[in-house]
Parts: structure tokens; sequence; C-alpha cells
């Protein structure tokens, strides 16, 4: 049985006259890993922060554990680990000291293997003062500390900032890992392709609401797949047909963006057309993380407009 | 070479408020020597009487320096003023280059810049020429100032120079010290280690062996004679000496990479002792460095305010004002002027109680509370343990200047018997510092953006004690005052119950602080 690690419904924060949070709703099942995307100040971190009772919600509901996580929230950190999007470390302190310290405060133990093992993947030297690391060190210590002993729920903002891509390689292996051994984590990140690869589902928010949420799979299944086919004959006139932008022909070939419900009538068509060479592909989160955007941004009609002038 | 005026530019506008007030802070130094001096003597018998019992005091001249015509204006302002005044313009010197240096290397900002079409020593030089130039600002101020008073012109000047030579030695060897460590912290404990050292060696020199003092760039200055024969000679040793040092750091820093220093950085340890998985752990840990200095500043204070012993009533001279000032509720002249040294030193240390109140507060700017708020540590537990650290680290610090105090009697006198009055009296204004670093935690708590407004119970305090007579104050605004209730120990017998009511109010302040920081956002 799957039980809701995280549940808000209808979360509301605002700082001053901006309104960070306007009504999100966020669900995570225990298992799973939850790919939280949107653009900077869409209110992630805010989330994040009411999540670990860091700051108050105005209105809504969050729930963590099922707890309440302000009222709760010394409790319901002992099941969790955090790596901040930004990560500040004591100047004086070493990374081993930090490690160390953040451990113990969460009450795990400071000598778990994974501490060594993960010290050692991330390439991390320990015994550098706080104020020697770059960026990317120090958001190797958040992650080193968080990873070195068990938790039931990772928390983590946009924790591959900074890191070069092998690195990044090293924190994807890991979190497959410590999912398969049935934490949850949450992954904010701006890194689509790191979310697309890890996340079992994604929620999509601009602006404090959610635009988009689900699996991947279902994700795209409402979404314009990218169609190529070169014909023989003449390229049939695909406007007419619902469902159907982006349209652009060259010669024989043909490229366009079809919604699900018009890809069978495009099919019919190019089929007729007497096709020679046709690829479909299913939108990337880039496309669906844009189209997301796009939908809300603009009214239908200009989105019309726009595609037929893609079209030309 | 490209770039230093730019770069020079940048600095005088980043410092002109530095500059306004180490300039002005260090004129009032010397100047305020000349007046007090000048008012605080009404005869010549009386100045005579007071200048022979200062030259046979020995921490008096470990303390000051040489002493020399302390029978004339001139001679006291030099004596009193010139260590001081070289070690403030020494750490001047040094913040002056650190910030602009080994601060902007560790903060990557200088990067920036660097990448820009720039001389590569470019900065450097900016640096330096900005620390030369606040040092030559203040001694021409502080020349001009002796000279209007009037003090004898040439005399004068070569206090200020003398002043400004000092603060050129000093700013090159900081700028030694940029080239040798690689972080800005490492920078400022080894330019004043230098400072420190410098200010030794004079004092051991002073106090028995001259050639001592020849190697300190303090006791050249002193060297200078002024008001008793002045010699212009010991500037050139002045002149000199920074021209090494500068010379020195520019050699350096053609030899090292940038962000690197030429020590390597110490690697710290790769475990944690298990103390510092405890929040109290942690905070003690951020602040006992901070509460080892002041504890350290003041008993040093301490010991120079009781080595004046019993001398009090020679020191002071004849003149009614002193004495109305310290005996203000009538009573022994050493008891009033040792309750008075208490009192200030109280007002000292409040400098730690408030900044150890508002250390969260920092911490927190900068994003490390949140990780550990993150962690099953409760907000309460959290704040205790700050509150715990600030109540420890003033209780130490009081102890010192108490302490301090004490010893520096004792040493004089040969009497320990007060040692342990003068130790329970400074200990009495726990209870006053309590209101203001209560007032600092309940801001932190409720306004955070406002919290430094709690250095203003301190201003409050400095203006209640020494003006508040002077410009006969209301009443109610005197009561404001934490400092103006507490029996002034030891011309007055302790009393418990302002010190207990101190107390409520100030952990009232506290505890409605910590309620508040219990309830709000973090930032």
């Amino acid at each position: 049985m799957s039980e809701r690690v995280i549940e808000t419904s209808g979360l509301k924060k605002s700082f001053g006259p901006t309104q960070a949070l306007d009504g999100l709703d966020l669900s995570v099942t225990e298992g799973e890993v939850h790919g939280f995307l949107g653009p900077n100040g869409a209110g992630k971190s805010t989330t994040i922060r009411i999540l670990l009772g860091l700051i108050r919600k105005d209105a809504g509901e969050a729930r963590l554990f099922g707890g309440d996580p302000w009222a709760e929230a010394a409790s319901l950190h002992r099941r969790l680990a955090y790596v901040p999007g930004d990560v500040s470390l004591w100047p004086n302190l070493s990374g081993g000291e930090v490690i160390d310290m953040l451990l113990r405060m969460r009450d795990a133990p400071v000598d778990h293997p994974r501490r060594a093992e993960m010290l050692e993947r991330f390439e991390l030297d320990p015994t550098k003062k706080g104020r020697a690391y770059s960026k990317g060190n120090r958001q190797k210590v958040a992650l080193v500390a968080a990873l070195a002993a068990p938790a039931d729920l990772l928390v983590l903002d946009e924790p591959t900032s900074g890191l070069d891509p092998l690195m990044e390689q090293v924190f994807a292996e890991c979190v497959a890992e410590v999912r398969a051994e049935g934490t949850t984590i949450l992954l904010s990140s701006h890194i689509l392709s790191e979310v697309e690869r890890l996340a079992d589902r994604v929620t999509i928010i601009r602006e404090g609401r959610v635009v988009e949420t689900g699996s991947l799979d279902e994700m795209r299944h409402l979404h314009r797949s990218r169609v190529r086919a070169e014909v023989v004959g003449e390229v049939p006139d695909l406007s007419g047909v619902a469902g159907v932008h982006d349209l652009s022909a060259d010669g024989s070939t043909v490229t366009l963006t079809v919604e699900p419900e018009g890809l069978p009538a495009v099919l019919t068509a190019l089929t007729g057309a007497g096709v020679t060479a046709l690829t479909s592909t299913p939108p990337t989160l880039e496309e669906l993380f844009l189209d997301a955007y796009r939908r809300t941004d603009l009214q239908p009609q200009d989105s019309h407009t726009q595609d037929q002038g893609a079209a030309r | 070479m490209t770039g230093v005026g730019t770069y020079f530019w940048t600095f005088l506008r980043r410092d002109r408020w530095m500059y306004v007030w180490w300039t002005l802070g260090l004129t009032v130094l010397y100047y305020s020597q000349a007046v007090s001096v000048d008012g605080l003597y009404t005869t010549r018998a009386e100045f005579d009487r007071a200048a022979a019992t200062m030259e046979q005091n020995t921490a008096f001249i470990a303390m000051a320096g040489p002493p020399r015509a302390l029978n004339t204006i001139g001679g006291q302002v030099m004596w009193q003023a010139s260590a001081f005044g070289a070690v403030l313009v020494g750490l001047m010197s040094m913040f002056l280059v650190g910030r602009h240096t080994r601060a902007e290397e560790e903060s990557g900002r200088d990067e920036l810049l660097r990448a820009a079409p720039v001389a590569r020593r470019a900065s450097l030089t900016a640096a330096l020429l900005n620390a030369l130039l606040a040092n030559a600002l203040i001694g021409a101020l502080v020349a001009l100032s002796l000279a209007a008073f009037p003090l004898p012109a040439a005399d004068s000047l070569a206090v200020g120079v003398g002043l400004a030579l000092c603060g050129w030695v000093f700013s090159a060897t900081a700028l030694v010290a940029a080239q040798l460590t690689s972080s800005t912290r490492g920078m400022y404990g080894l330019a004043g280690t230098v400072i420190g050292a410098a200010y030794a060696l004079r004092a051991i020199g002073d106090v028995g062996n001259p050639a001592l003092s020849w190697l300190s760039p303090i006791g050249w200055y002193q060297g200078m004679h002024p008001f008793s024969g002045v010699r212009w000679w010991p500037a050139l040793l002045l002149v000199a000496g920074a021209g090494a040092a500068a010379a020195a750091a520019y050699l350096l820093f053609a030899r090292r990479d940038f962000g690197a220093g030429l020590w390597a950085a110490r690697p710290g340890p790769a475990r944690a002792t298990p103390r510092l998985g405890t929040s109290f752990g942690l905070a003690w840990h951020l602040q006992r460095g901070s509460i080892l200095g002041w504890t350290a500043g003041l008993a040093v204070l301490g010991i120079a305010y009781g080595s004046i012993g019993d001398d009090v009533g020679s020191v002071m001279g004849d003149s009614q004002t002193g004495h109305d000032v310290l005996v203000q509720g009538g009573g022994d002249l050493v008891d009033g002027f040792y309750a008075v040294a208490l009192v200030t030193l109280a007002l000292i240390a409040t400098g730690f109680a408030i900044s150890s109140a508002l250390q969260p507060r920092g911490e927190e700017d900068v994003g490390r509370v949140e990780p550990l708020l993150a962690t099953p540590l409760a907000r309460r537990s959290f704040l205790l343990a700050q509150v715990a650290t600030t109540v420890l680290g003033t209780v130490l610090v009081l102890l010192g200047a108490g302490v301090g105090l004490g010893a520096g009697y004792s040493l004089v006198t040969g009497d320990a018997g007060r040692l342990l009055p003068f130790t329970l009296g400074a200990l009495g204004y726990l209870a006053t510092l309590a209101v203001p670093a209560g007032a600092a935690r309940l801001l932190y708590g409720v306004a955070p953006r406002w919290a430094r407004l709690s250095w203003l119970v301190l201003l409050l305090g400095f203006v209640v004690l020494f003006f508040g007579p002077l410009f006969r104050l209301p009443d109610w605004v005197q009561a404001l005052s934490p400092y103006h209730h507490l029996a002034l120990v030891p011309a007055e017998p302790f009393h418990w119950a302002p010190f207990l009511a101190l107390l409520v109010v100030g952990a009232g302040l506290s505890v409605a602080g910590q309620i508040g920081f219990a309830r709000r956002d973090l930032r």
C-alpha cells in the first residue's frame, strides 16, 4: 500500500504584495521520485520551506507524513534529509565536521558505511574548511550529509546546481539506489533531462499554481508528438486537420506536431500521399515544460496565429 | 599601471565612511587628551606631582610608553595617546588592506575585475595607496588639531607624521600578510599578531630593556620625542620599514597564484567531535573566538585601570570637577574611581552581549540556520542554545574585566583584598547587560530586520552615564538606561533589588524574543 508522504491542497503564501503560492496542490506518494519543476520564482522553494516548517502557510492544507509540518516540525524531521538549493557552510568548520554535525542533529548514525562510500563517490575532501570549498563542493557536502544515512524522505532543492556532469551522473546513480531502498524523493530541479531520467511523476508549477502533474507517460499522452515524414508525391495539405501545429514542408519532407486526437487523420493523409519514411517522437520533458507555460501564457487565439505564422 | 586609478576611486568610494570615522576617532583621541589634561590640573605644583607619580608607575609605562615631559600638556598627549593611537591606525590599515585584497580574492569578486584589462598588480597597488592615503589624512588632522590647540607646531607635526608613518608600516605588513595567508581571517590574525608584537616589544623595552623598543615601529614613533626635544631621524626608520615591507609584499605577490596564499591553507579535521553535534556545541564553537577575544581585551583594560592603584588622587589632581564625577554619592575617591571603572567596563562588555545575541541573525541571513532547523532540532532548542552561549560568554567577559581590575590593583599595591569585591562587582553587571542582550533577542525574534536597533540601548547607556549629570537629563530619561540602576560597587553597597529587577526585565525580553522566533517565518 502506498502512503501519501507529501500532500498539499490549496496552499497559499504571500510575502508582502507578492503571492508566492496561490492554491498549490502537490501530492507525493511513498517510494516515488517526484520531479518538482517550475521557472525561477514559481514557488518551489517556498513550498519546500513550508513543508519543512521553516515558514508558515497562509491558507490551505499541508501534510508531511500525515502530520502538520509546522507544529510537528522537529519530530517529522527525524524521517527526512534536506539539501538546500544554495548551500552556505560555516567558514571555520571542515566539510567532514559539517557532515557529522548534521547527521548527529538528525539523530542519524555518523558511522554508517555509506558516509565513507559517498565521500569517495563524490570525490569530496572532508578536511577542507567551509570557506575553501567551491560552489560545487559545498553542494557535495550537503549531498553527502543527506545521503550518508538512510532517510524515509529526501527533499532536494536543485541539488545538482554547480556539479559537473560526472558528479551529476554519480548523483543520479545515488538517487536510483536510495529509491530502490524505498526512499521517497522530492526533487526540485531546473535540469529537465535529470528529472526526466529520474522522476516517476512530475509536477510543474508556475506562479504558485500547479500547471501540470502526473507521470511522464500520462503527460506525454496529453501532448503533441513531433512527426517527420517523407512522401513520394505531392505533400498533402494538412493545415486543415484538427490538432496539427508547427506545420512546415520542404520539398517532399513535411514536419509537424500533432495533438493525440489528430494523429490518425495525419497518418491517413500521409499514407495517401505515399509515405517513404516516417518518424514520430513523443514530446520531451522540455517540450512538455515549455508547452505547459505556453498554454497559460498565451490566449488560445494567439497560440493559433503563432502556429499559422510558423507554418508559412 | 592600467586600472590602478579605477580601483583606487572604487576603494575610496567604498571606504568613505571608514575614512570619516577613523579620522574623527583618532583626532578626537589625541585632541581630547590635550583638553582633559589642560582642565585637570589647576596649579603647576599639582601637575608636577601627578607627573612624578606617573613616571614611577611601571604599569603605566608598559601600557603607554617612555615617560617624557609628563608635566607638559604635549608630553601627556604623546604619552597617553601614541601607543594606543599607533595600534588603532595599525588595525585600520589592516582592515583597509584586507578588505580590498584577501577578502576580495576570497569572495571571488576580484576575479571578476581581474578579467578586465587591468594590470596584475593594479588592485594590490590601489589597496596600498588607499591605506597610505587614509593614514596620511589621519596624521595631518592630528597634527593640525594639536597645533591649533595650541601646542608647539613642529612637535605637533612630529606626532602626526609619526602616527601616519606607523600606519604605513602596518599597511605594508598587512599587505605581506595578505600574500602569505589564504583566508581573510588568517590574514587578520597574522597582521594583528604583528601589531600586538610591536606593542608588546616596546612595552618590555620601555620597562626594562630599551634595545627591544627599537625593534618596534611603535618604539620608532615614540623615539621621535615630540614635545621633549623632537628629533626626526626615527621617522626614516619608519619610512624604510614601510618600504621594505611593501617591497616584500610585491615580491611575494609575484610568486603566488591568484586566490592562494604562500602558506597553504591548513586542512581541518575530517570528523567532528561529538560536542559539535548539538545546538549548544555549534553555538559555542562559533562564538568561542569572540568570547575569548572580548574576555582577554577586557581583562587587559581592567589591568590598565587597576594598575592606577591607590594613586587615583594624585593622578586626578586636585580639580574639583574630577572629584565630583568620581564621588557622585559622596565617599572615598579611590572607591569612586573603581566604581566608575567597573561600570565603564560593563558598558564596553555590552558590545559583546549585543553582538552575541545578534549572532544567529547573521547566520540566518546567509542561510546557515535553515539546514539546522530542517533536522529534528526544535526552534526552541536552537535559540535556547544561543541564549545559553550569550549568557555564559557575558559571564566570562565580565569575569575577565573584574579579575583584570582586581589583579591590576593587587599587582601595583600588593593588596589582594580588592580582587574579590571587584570581581563580584563586575559580575553584578550581568543583570544590567541582560537588558540590552534581551532587547537584541526580542528584536531578533520578532522583527529581525530591525535587530541592529538594539545597539541604541548601549548608546543610551553611554550618554546617560557620561553626559547625564552634565546635560541635566530628566530623571525618567536617566531611568531608561539599564546602567543607571545598579548600586555603584564598590562606592556604594550592593543592593539585590535593582539587580533582580534588571535580571527579570532582561529575561522577560529574551523569553518574548524566543516566543517570537518560534512563531515567525525563517528569512
